[in-house]
């Protein structure tokens, strides 16, 4: 999550769903939490029930709506315009939190003198290198810091290696703390959203200026010292080209009204599923190792010393780079794992280029993979083009399906349209496929990390059923299976296999690996040596040395095993303790709750007010102290003041919250870290209805394509063809991709069909009856189900004097070919596009038709050939940069604009 | 820094925290400490707030996976979120959804009353979306359940005694006493009672007698994640609601009523076992404004038929004798 790391230094939930009850107002805004986070709105509704004000942000009036104070039915694709606007909004009428925002951001600081802003270029930021379409960012820097880095995000970006640790100069930062400097971020950002007026942002999002006008009320009206605001999202904020900017611009509003890292404040990011957390934390992502620290790279890091100069810091917490990469290296290898050899850095993997989801669909569609494991993860259904994964595995020699039924992502060489139209055969699919039947979450034991950041452990209630094993059973024994058969390897190569630390205590007929080892060796332990595991657990990643001392697996989880307690299994009901809970789970990093607390306190240390006190410095003890572990050096007072040139994190002043920054402040303006500019900026999304009013710029710049014959595009705008918009959700009857739901007869009766959801008024336009069936397109396939019209959802009026009237219709995509209730997959609407952060594609804001009755042949582009006839004017007169090509050969998977600088030579 | 289990504020602050602590009184871990033993007996029944439910269905599915019912057939009804239509014999908990014209009931203003200084906020706090928030129209939602109610229907037509009164004073029907002839299902005047095709016999909401019986409240009260459904004594839900009432009324939602909370509001049931805060007309949200046990009126009808039969008596008695004085 690069836009809250790069704002605020970590990629997590800033809080925690309970305290969404000490909200004074609540901004749900990409998200429809009563719907998808059921059991956590009940803090929505606590604080509604004490009198805050929520306002649900959405194009949809959905169940979130219905319970709201105030909606705002905004166009799909344009809360930059909207959260931007409101930005303006703070800054034009002073109510921006004033002692907050010159102590705890960047807002003081002087921006480099060769930077450019959208308002000089037309919609881009100065650095765009139009032949290898991607920013270099060096003219975004700190004026008199050569180079600041950033705590998460695209660390080491391409514009060059340092020569010393990122941000050494910290303390040469020039800054203005009257927020006059025509160069300093207060007034970068005032000119760069001037442009953003409530007029601009009811034409763009089609809203009522008012309503606009109250939203903003409402928010700087309960925040200030008394009274704070919380934002909540979800992946209608991620799924986006924009997405992460999104983030950031809901972040610069959080930091301007003064509501980070305070009670009823915060930006609670919504994850999707049980663990999806976690799985960033230990990642399942190719660019990251456990804790985010950066995969190293195949032609930079060639030795652990370069790998920690790029990937660490030398001001902020991450100066401690080397001991978590170190302790992680000595978790993986024991003690093979020595100063001398770099602690087997060389047996990482590293980096050659873009491994993202899609990237690696198209390369095996393409035949360039050989082998695929899935577990948990639907992806034919779940992600987008799911014609296009089905026959990219149609090219795979072999498929590992882990699941509790064979889903449509198992059964691909045999179930989809394509086969019921006879363009495809089972017998001509050469690839083996493995079905595991898989353990469900009672019958194994282990932690889940949830949505703010909480680990809690959770037992085996009983024995799975059959063949039915856990993850980790799996793993484990595919592991000892490959060790054992290369044992006698004496291949160099074959190094990593052998000196893997895999040595886990197993239990059982099974031999099922002891899950509170593998949470013991995430926590870190002082290393004994000869003896994996054994040795006293860390207390805390403070105690994680880089000499090899130490193990750990997950440098942020150090502390869940401290003491040898499993603290994840902790489970006192807050009543028997305190609203905190701190002994209800346990939460990273720290046992913290509320992340950069150090700011619920003024610079002095004292509560900004009784009313929202939480974490304070106590004189007398000279500790930091409150309701909540404090996110901060625990005895630096707030008097504390780096000497010029201090580094690491000596470099922190005893005012500066965020730590893991290297300037210990958040970012309103991100010098670094993210490859789409430095503040966000309104582009519409890849296909749109109308074109951007604010920037001549259409799009995002920095966006992937895959630009391919099996993933066409709809003209940027204007698309004839495709006159509505679509955006994708979730119901609460439903889990994403049906896994789990579609085969369990009480969640199937409560919604059996796919449908969509149109206004009345274009069903009157289109001949749509309630109840009867409709045939949706898009270019990559057409697909039928059935209608639901509703005055949930409107038309919306958008355009210089709102005269253009957009209808958007809403499409739930949990259905497919498979299980109780089956239907049409929505997502095979969509195409392969992304943002450039992250690789998120963007399912939240498209265009496509829709016309009554069962017209659905079930085509798809992949293996049906074009849809739809071309426009005359070929690509559509889309008003952006000229796609891809610029003279470049094109790519093996097909021509890609933007992360040009992910693919390295090799 | 280190970690310990208990790393929060010293004891005296911990101790005011959690007694000044506005959160909610968590309504379900009052039960669960009794875990093993029945909960004593007493009337117990449900307050179902519609006000906060957002109709997320996990009472419906709570009380089909606990009392194990099959599923009622997957058709999609075009009826807004509501797939499965009204109780049944395998629906006992059924969450209505009515999307309505026109604004949600009220906009009123927040409880400030905690607020101290002078710059308390004077923005009007809509409940629900207004007009100007995309609410010219309101999505109400409601989790309807049986009754119980205090005089019941199906109970006194029941012929054969499997219809009995707990000791929670819940209607059971006890399965293996009923004979499926139906009696029950047109004396129920909320058509909650149903029949099922293939045994022909009557089921409905049990009020989890069996959870009951092991200390534990209802399926349906654990898993509502925003406690709209509050399972509890009669007593303290009367109250409860009665609070919740006056709450929002202050906050000028003045169309908050409770239905069906007492003898006095529903004199037809005598009041209801399982009573419901609304915010609009009984009829929107598919109740009956003014439900009556067909027996209620049973006695006086036997007491008029009598004195009508008395009355004929007289009567025949008077034409003969002043017909035998006319013949005289």
């Amino acid at each position: 999550m690069p836009g809250l790391g790069t704002s605020f230094g970590r990629g997590g939930a800033t809080s925690f769903q309970q305290d969404l009850a000490n909200s004074d107002c609540i901004v749900i805004e990409g998200s429809n939490m009563a719907e998808c986070h059921p059991v956590g709105f009940q803090w929505v509704m606590e604080a509604k029930r004490r009198g805050a004000t929520i306002i649900h942000v959405d194009p949809r009036f959905t169940r979130t709506s219905a319970v709201s104070d105030l909606h705002v039915p905004l166009r799909a694709g344009t809360d930059i315009a909207f959260l931007g606007g409101l930005i303006r909004h703070v800054l034009e009428n002073e109510r921006y939190f004033r002692d907050y925002v010159v102590n705890y951001t960047n807002a003081a600081t002087i921006i480099s003198d060769e930077f450019r802003d959208t308002e000089d270029l037309d919609g881009l930021f100065s650095g765009w290198d139009e032949d290898d379409a991607q920013y270099d960012p060096s003219s975004w820097q700190y004026r008199g810091a050569a180079d600041v880095g950033a705590a998460a995000g695209k660390r080491s970006m391409y514009a060059g290696e340092p020569e010393a640790p990122r941000g050494e100069d910290i303390t040469d930062v020039e800054r203005d703390e009257t927020l006059q400097d025509p160069r300093c971020v207060f007034q970068l950002l005032r000119r760069h959203f001037s442009r953003y007026t409530p007029e601009m942002v009811a034409d763009v999002c089609g809203i009522d200026e008012e309503l606009f006008l109250r939203v903003a009320d409402a928010l700087t009206e309960n925040s200030g010292p008394d009274r704070t605001s919380a934002f909540c999202y979800a992946v209608g904020w991620t799924q986006h080209t924009v997405g992460v900017q999104y983030i950031r611009t809901a972040s610069i509003l959080q930091l301007l009204l003064g509501n980070m890292g305070r009670p009823g404040g915060g930006i609670m990011a919504l994850r999707g599923h049980a663990s999806i957390q976690g799985s960033t934390d230990i990642p399942t992502l190719f660019n990251i190792l456990p804790g985010y620290l950066p995969m190293p790279q195949a032609s930079k890091h060639t030795s652990l010393a370069d790998y920690i100069m790029t990937s660490g810091q030398g001001a902020g917490w991450w100066a401690n780079f080397d001991r978590y990469i170190v302790s992680l290296l000595k978790a993986y290898f024991g003690d093979a794992a020595t100063a001398d050899n770099d602690f087997c850095f060389d047996h990482l993997p590293r980096l050659t280029g873009d491994h993202s989801h899609m990237t690696t669909v198209t390369e095996m569609e393409d035949g360039a993979v050989e082998g695929y494991f899935l577990m948990g993860e639907n992806p034919v259904v779940g992600s987008m083009h799911g014609a296009l994964h089905r026959a990219a595995a149609r090219k795979l020699t072999w498929c590992v399906v882990r699941d509790f039924a064979p889903t449509e992502s198992a059964e691909f060489w045999r179930t989809g349209p394509e086969f019921d139209r006879d363009e495809v055969r089972p017998e001509d699919c050469d690839t083996e496929v493995f079905f595991f039947p898989c353990a469900a979450h009672t019958e194994k034991e282990g932690t889940f990390t949830n949505t703010q950041r909480l680990l809690q452990w959770r037992e085996k209630a009983l024995d799975p059923p059959g063949d039915a094993r856990s993850e980790l059973h799996f793993m484990f024994h595919l592991g000892r299976r490959m060790k054992a058969l290369y044992a006698d390897s004496a291949d160099p190569k074959d190094r990593p296999i052998l000196d893997l630390t895999w040595d886990y205590p197993t239990v059982g007929e099974h031999e099922e690996p002891d899950a509170e080892a593998v949470l013991k060796e995430i926590n870190g332990w002082h290393v004994t040596e000869g003896r994996f595991l054994e040795g006293e657990p860390v207390d805390l990643f403070t105690d994680l040395e880089a000499d090899g001392s130490t193990a750990a697996g997950c440098w942020i989880y150090s502390g869940v095993y401290a003491g040898g307690v499993n603290q994840a299994n902790r489970r006192r009901p807050w009543h028997e303790q305190h609203w905190v809970a701190p002994e209800w789970g346990w939460a990273w990093p720290d046992n913290r709750r509320i992340l950069y607390n150090r700011a619920s306190a003024d610079p002095d240390g004292r509560p900004w007010s009784e009313r929202k006190r939480y974490v304070w410095w106590d004189e007398e003890s000279g500790r930091w102290t409150g309701h909540d572990q404090p996110d901060f050096m625990a005895t630096r007072p707030p008097s504390y003041r780096p000497d010029a040139g201090a580094t690491g994190v000596d470099s922190i002043s005893g005012t500066d919250p965020f730590i893991m920054q290297g300037d210990g402040k958040g970012w309103l303006f991100a010098p670094t870290g993210l490859l789409d500019g430095p503040l966000p900026t309104h582009y519409e999304p890849q296909e749109s209805p109308v074109e951007n009013l604010l920037y001549p710029q259409q799009a995002n710049p920095s966006r992937i394509e895959w630009v391919r014959r099996d993933n066409p595009y709809h003209r940027a705008f204007d698309d004839p063809r495709f006159p509505y918009v679509l955006t994708t959700y979730r119901l609460t009857e439903h889990h994403t991709a049906g896994g789990m739901s579609r085969w369990v007869s009480w969640l199937s009766e409560l919604m059996p069909e796919l449908f969509c959801e149109v206004s009345p008024e274009l069903a009157a336009e289109r001949s749509l009856v309630n109840g009867d069936w409709a045939t949706i397109t898009t270019a990559r396939g057409e697909i039928e189900c059935r209608v639901l019209v509703t005055p949930r959802m409107r038309p919306i009026r958008v355009g210089k004097r709102r005269g253009r009237t957009i209808h958007q219709i809403g499409l739930p995509y949990h259905w497919a070919y498979l299980g109780l209730v089956t239907g049409d997959n929505v997502n095979e609407l969509i195409g392969f596009v992304a943002d450039p952060n992250v690789s998120i594609q963007e399912s939240k804001a498209l265009t496509g038709d829709i016309q009554p009755g069962r017209r659905s042949r079930g085509r798809r582009v992949v293996t049906s050939g074009p849809l739809v006839r071309a426009l005359p004017d070929g690509n559509g007169g889309a008003r952006d940069l000229a796609p891809v090509d610029r003279g470049k050969e094109p790519d093996e998977h097909g021509h890609r604009t933007g992360q040009r600088q992910r693919r390295e030579d090799t | 820094m280190s970690v310990s289990p208990g790393i929060m504020p010293t004891s005296d602050e911990s101790a005011e925290l959690r007694a000044g602590s506005e959160l909610a009184r968590d309504h379900r871990g009052e039960f669960d400490r009794g875990h093993g033993h029945a909960l004593p007996a007493g009337a117990k029944g449900f307050f179902t707030d519609t006000t906060v439910c957002i109709g997320c269905k996990a009472c419906e599915v709570a009380c089909k996976q606990w009392n194990q019912l099959p599923d009622d057939g997957f058709v999609f009804t075009g009826t807004s979120y509501d797939n499965t239509g009204d109780l049944g014999s395998s629906t006992w908990r059924h969450v209505a959804f009515i999307e309505r014209p026109g604004a949600h009931p009220t906009t009123g203003f927040a409880d400030m009353s905690w607020f101290e200084g002078d710059d308390a906020p004077s923005a009007p706090v809509a409940f629900g979306p207004d007009p100007q928030g995309g609410g010219d129209f309101s999505w109400l939602m409601l989790s309807d359940v049986c009754k119980h109610c205090v005089h019941a229907g199906c109970l006194d037509v029941c012929p054969t005694g499997a219809i009995i009164r707990t000791e929670y004073e819940s209607v059971y029907i006890q399965p293996d006493v009923c004979n499926g002839c139906g009696m029950c299902v047109p004396a129920c005047p909320f058509g909650v009672v149903d029949r099922r095709e293939e045994d022909g016999r009557a089921w409905k909401c049990t009020l989890c007698y069996d959870r009951q019986r092991d200390g534990l409240e209802p399926a349906c009260a654990k898993a509502c994640p925003t406690d709209s459904i509050v399972f509890g004594d009669i007593d303290d839900l009367r109250a409860i609601a009665e609070e919740r009432v006056a709450t929002l009324h202050e906050r000028g939602v003045d169309s908050a009523y409770l239905y069906g909370a007492d003898a006095a509001s529903q004199p037809g049931t005598q009041g209801l076992n399982a009573f419901f805060l609304l915010t609009d007309a009984p009829e929107v949200y598919n109740l009956p404004p003014d439900p009556v046990d067909p027996t209620h009126a049973v006695g006086a009808a036997w007491r008029s038929a009598l004195v009508a039969g008395a009355a004929m008596v007289v009567a025949v008695a008077g034409a003969v004798l002043s017909a035998a004085g006319a013949r005289r």
